[in-house]
C-alpha cells in the first residue's frame, strides 16, 4: 500500500511491483470478473507501458489542447477499447452491474418499457424482466423512499430521476432516510442506493427543467456526490456507484448524453472521491465538473495560444471535495478559478472556495475566483439561457484577469 | 364492551365449567385451545371479514399480559425519566395501544418486517429488543439500541425485523412499500406490517404507496393505528372521512377493535395471509393513547378527562386480557399482580443499569455516517485514507 500511497499526485512512477501486478491482474481479469478488478488512479499512474510518454506529456508545456481521455484508455493494455456515446456507457456499467449481483435492480419512470427517457436502460427490462427494471407511477416522493426500504434489506436498487429537479420531490426521502438511517440506526442499516438522472442546463427546456441543484443535496450527512462527464468515468462512476455501500447521487448532464468517446474493453472501476486530472499545468489550477469541463477546454485552447498554461482538474466528487489532489494543484500554480454550471448563492463552487481557502489559504497568490451560472431560473430564449451559463470568453477573461 | 365479553365468557363457561376446573392447575403451561369471541365484529371494506372467534392458549394470554404488562411499565417509567430530564427531546408514549404490538407480534414471525413512525418503543420490545437498550437509548447512552445517536423517535433492531423509528409523519410508509418490494424480490414468503397514525393517513405518499403496492402485488399490509388525535387535532377536524380503512379505495380493508389483542391477533393473520396471495390490505386498529402525543404535550386540552378515564376503565387492553385470564381461572388475582410487580422490578433494574451507561465518545460523532468499504475517504488537505485491500 505505500507504493500507491507515494504515487498519489505526485509524479513518481509507480515501482516495478505494481506493474506486474497491474499485467497479471489485466491477463486474468477477463476470465474472473469476481477477484480481479482493478481501482484506476484517474491520473493513469497505474497503468504500464505509457508512463514514460506521460510524463513526458506533463513537461511539455505547448500542447494545444488537453490531453484528452483518449491516453486512459490507449494506455490500458493493449487492447483498443470500443467506441460508443455516453448513455450507452452508462448502460454497459449498469448491465455489467446487474449481471454481477442479483440484488441490484432500478426503478424510475419509463425506465422499463420505455427504454429511458434518455436511453440508459434500454434493452434491460427485456433482459432483467420487469421487477429488475420498474416502471413506477409519477411518485417521486414514494419510490424513492421504497428504494430506500428495499436498500435496507440489502437490494441495490438504482432510482432514476427523468430530471434531477423532480428528485425535489423527493427530497425528504433523499435527506432524512437515505442519508441518515445509517446513522440513527447506530450502523444497523446501510443503505447502497444510487440516485441518478440528468440534470443541467439543456437546449430551451424551460425553468423547470434547466435545474442546476447539486448543492442542494450538498449539505445532507451520509450521502455521496458524484458527477460524470465522460463516457469513460460515466461508467466507471455507475460501477463503483452501485458497489458502494453508501447512498450515492450520481448527476448526469442533459447535454453530454450524445458525447461519442472510446473507452476501454476491460472492466474498470472508478474511484468515488477522486478527481480527474485533465490537463495537467502551471499557471492557474481551474476546477470545474461536469459540462463546464468542455467549456474549460475551449478556453483552454485559447490561453494556451495566449501563452497561458492552465492545470483543469474535474473535480467528479462533488461530497466529498477531492482536496488531495485539489490541494497539490494549488500549492504548483497558487491560483484557483472554479467554474461551474451550479447557482452562485450556496453553489458547489461556493463550498469549494471555502473549503481550499481554509485549507490552502497559505499558498493562494490571488483570491479564488468562481465562475458560476447566473442566480436567475433558466429562461426560455436561446440568448438569454446562453448568458445565464458560464461561456468560454469569460473563462479566458478571468483567467487573464487571475495572472495578471 | 366489558359487560359484553363477560356474558359471552360466561355463556361459554356454562358449557365448559367442568373441563375448565380440571384445567386450573395446569395454568401456564396448558396448551390446549381456548375459543374467545372478540368484543366487536370486524367490519370489511371489498372483503370478507374473518370470524369473530379466535383461538388462543392459556399459555399465550398469559404471554400477552406479561408482555403488554412489561410494555405500560416501561412507558410510564419512561415517563418519570422525562419529567426527571433524563431523557430529553420528544417522548411520545404508547401507553394505551399495547394490544396492537403484543397482537401483532402473536400473528407473525421475526422474519416478517415492521416498520412505524416515532411511537415505537413498545413495538421495538414486541420484536425482540431489551429494556436495557430502550432506556439506555432514551438516556442517550451508549448501550442503546441505536448507540444513542438515534434517541426516542429511532429504535432499530436489525435481527428482529424491526426498520423503525421515524421522525417524518408519513415518511415511512414508502420505505414499508421498499421492504416488502425486496421481499417480493427475493420470494421468501413474508409480509412487512407498515403502521402509521391517523394523522399519517392524510399524506399523500400513503396513497402513492398504496398505488404501487396494488400495482405490483407488494406483501405489504398497511396497519392505521387509529387513535383518533394527530396530536391536538381530533380526527373528525383533520379527515372528510375517517374510515381508514375505506380510504384505499381499490385496496381491501378491515376495520379492527385495537384495544382488543386477540383481535388484533386474528386480523394480522387473516392480512398475513392475504397479502401473500392478493397483495396490500389495510388494517386500522381502533385504538386509544392515554398519554398526550408526546411528554410536551398535556392530552387534555383537546379532550377531556373524562374520556379518557372513560376509555381506560371499559378498553384498557390489559383489563381485558386480565379479565379473560381470572374468568378462565387460568391465574388468580394474585398470581396477576405478582407478574406486574415483576415487570415493575424488571424496568427498575433495567433503568438502574442503564443509567450506569456511559455516554457515547466523542469520537462517536463521526462514525456511521459512512460504511467504510469500496472507495477512498478523502477527509481534506495532505491526508488519505487508503482502504486496504481491493474485494
Amino acid at each position: 500500500m505505500a507504493a500507491i500511497v507515494q504515487g498519489i499526485g505526485s509524479t513518481a512512477a509507480p515501482s516495478a511491483s505494481s506493474n506486474k501486478f497491474l499485467l497479471s491482474s489485466l491477463g486474468s481479469s477477463l476470465l474472473e470478473k469476481k477477484r480481479n478488478f482493478f481501482v484506476v488512479r484517474s491520473d493513469g499512474k497505474c497503468y504500464t507501458g505509457l508512463n514514460q510518454q506521460q510524463r513526458r506529456a506533463q513537461n511539455v508545456v505547448t500542447n494545444a489542447v488537453a490531453t484528452k481521455e483518449e491516453k486512459a484508455s490507449a494506455a490500458v493494455g493493449s487492447k483498443p477499447g470500443h467506441e460508443l456515446l455516453l448513455f450507452e456507457a452508462l448502460r454497459e456499467g449498469l448491465e455489467e452491474e446487474m449481471d454481477r449481483d442479483p440484488c441490484v435492480c432500478v426503478m424510475g419512470e419509463d425506465v422499463g418499457h420505455y427504454g429511458g427517457s434518455y436511453k440508459v436502460t434500454k434493452g434491460l427490462a427485456e433482459k432483467y424482466g420487469d421487477l429488475r427494471v420498474l416502471d413506477t407511477p409519477i411518485a417521486e416522493n414514494s419510490f424513492t423512499g421504497m428504494g430506500i426500504g428495499a436498500a435496507m434489506t440489502g437490494l441495490r436498487p438504482i432510482v432514476e430521476g427523468m430530471n434531477m429537479g423532480f428528485l425535489l420531490l423527493a427530497f425528504n426521502q433523499i435527506s432524512n432516510n437515505c442519508g441518515m438511517l445509517h446513522y440513527t440506526s447506530g450502523g444497523q442499516f446501510k443503505i447502497p442506493i444510487v440516485i441518478r438522472g440528468p440534470g443541467g442546463v439543456g437546449r430551451q427546456l424551460g425553468a423547470e427543467h434547466s435545474q442546476r441543484l447539486e448543492s442542494y443535496f450538498q449539505s445532507i450527512p451520509g450521502i455521496q456526490m458524484v458527477a460524470c462527464s465522460t463516457a469513460y468515468n460515466a461508467k466507471g462512476l455507475m460501477k463503483a456507484a452501485i458497489r458502494s455501500d453508501n447512498p450515492v447521487i450520481l448527476f448526469e448532464h442533459v447535454l453530454l448524453y450524445n458525447l461519442k468517446e472510446r473507452i476501454p474493453d476491460e472492466e474498470y472501476v472508478l474511484n468515488l472521491e477522486e478527481a480527474e486530472m485533465v490537463r495537467p499545468g502551471e499557471h492557474v489550477t481551474i476546477l470545474t465538473y461536469s459540462r463546464m469541463r468542455y467549456h474549460v477546454m475551449q478556453a483552454a485552447k485559447t490561453l494556451v495560444n495566449k501563452g497561458y498554461d492552465p492545470e483543469v482538474i474535474d473535480i467528479r466528487s462533488l461530497k466529498p471535495f477531492d482536496l488531495y489532489t485539489i490541494g497539490n494543484s494549488v500549492k504548483k500554480t497558487h491560483r484557483v478559478l472554479i467554474v461551474e454550471e451550479c447557482m452562485r448563492t450556496g453553489g458547489i463552487g461556493a463550498s469549494l472556495t471555502a473549503a481550499i481557502n481554509e485549507n490552502f489559504h497559505d499558498h493562494l497568490d490571488a483570491p479564488i475566483v468562481c465562475l458560476s451560472s447566473q442566480d436567475v431560473p433558466t429562461p426560455y430564449a436561446g440568448t438569454l439561457e446562453e448568458w445565464t451559463l458560464v461561456q468560454p470568453a469569460q473563462i479566458v477573461a478571468a483567467v487573464e484577469q487571475l495572472c495578471l | 364492551m366489558a359487560l359484553s365479553t363477560h356474558r359471552t365468557t360466561t355463556a361459554l363457561l356454562r358449557h365448559l365449567t367442568p373441563a375448565i376446573s380440571y384445567l386450573r392447575h395446569i395454568s401456564t403451561d396448558s396448551t390446549s385451545t381456548i375459543t374467545v369471541e372478540t368484543s366487536v365484529p370486524f367490519t370489511g371494506h371489498k372483503i370478507e371479514p374473518p370470524s369473530r372467534s379466535v383461538d388462543t392458549t392459556a399459555q399465550e394470554l398469559m404471554s400477552f399480559f406479561r408482555d403488554m404488562a412489561l410494555m405500560r411499565r416501561m412507558e410510564i417509567a419512561a415517563d418519570s425519566l422525562y419529567k426527571a430530564k433524563l431523557i430529553r427531546g420528544f417522548c411520545h408514549l404508547y401507553d394505551g395501544q399495547e394490544a396492537v404490538a403484543v397482537g401483532m407480534e402473536a400473528a407473525i414471525t421475526r422474519k416478517d418486517c415492521i416498520i412505524t413512525a416515532y411511537r415505537d418503543h413498545c413495538i421495538f420490545l414486541g420484536r425482540g429488543g431489551t429494556l436495557l437498550e430502550s432506556f439506555s437509548e432514551l438516556m442517550g447512552r451508549k448501550d442503546g439500541c441505536s448507540k444513542g445517536k438515534g434517541g426516542s423517535m429511532h429504535f432499530y433492531k436489525k435481527e428482529g425485523g424491526f426498520y423503525g423509528g421515524h421522525g417524518i409523519v408519513g415518511a415511512q410508509i414508502p420505505l414499508g412499500c421498499g421492504l416488502a418490494f425486496a421481499q417480493k424480490y427475493k420470494n421468501d414468503e413474508n409480509v412487512t406490517f407498515t403502521l402509521y397514525g391517523d394523522g399519517a393517513a392524510n399524506q399523500g405518499q400513503l396513497f402513492e404507496a398504496l398505488n404501487m403496492a396494488a400495482l405490483w402485488d407488494l406483501p405489504a399490509i398497511l396497519v392505521c393505528e387509529n387513535n383518533h388525535y394527530g396530536m391536538g387535532t381530533a380526527e373528525w377536524r383533520a379527515a372528510k372521512s375517517p374510515a381508514y380503512y375505506k380510504r384505499g379505495d381499490y385496496v381491501p380493508g378491515l376495520k379492527v377493535d385495537g384495544m382488543d389483542a386477540l383481535a388484533v391477533k386474528q386480523a394480522c393473520r387473516f392480512a398475513k395471509e392475504h397479502a401473500l396471495k392478493n397483495g396490500p390490505i389495510i388494517l386500522e386498529m381502533d385504538t386509544y393513547r392515554y398519554h398526550g402525543h408526546s411528554m410536551s404535550d398535556p392530552g387534555s386540552t383537546y379532550r377531556t378527562r373524562d374520556e379518557i378515564s372513560g376509555v381506560r376503565q371499559e378498553r384498557d387492553p390489559i383489563e381485558r386480557v386480565r379479565k379473560l385470564l381470572l374468568a378462565y381461572d387460568i391465574a388468580n388475582e394474585k398470581e396477576l399482580k405478582d407478574i406486574e410487580k415483576e415487570a415493575r422490578k424488571q424496568v427498575d433494574e433495567a433503568i438502574a443499569k442503564a443509567k450506569e451507561s456511559p455516554l457515547p465518545e466523542p469520537s462517536e460523532l463521526f462514525t456511521n455516517v459512512y460504511v467504510k468499504g469500496y472507495g477512498v475517504e478523502s477527509f481534506g488537505a495532505d491526508r488519505k485514507e487508503i482502504r486496504a485491500a481491493l474485494p
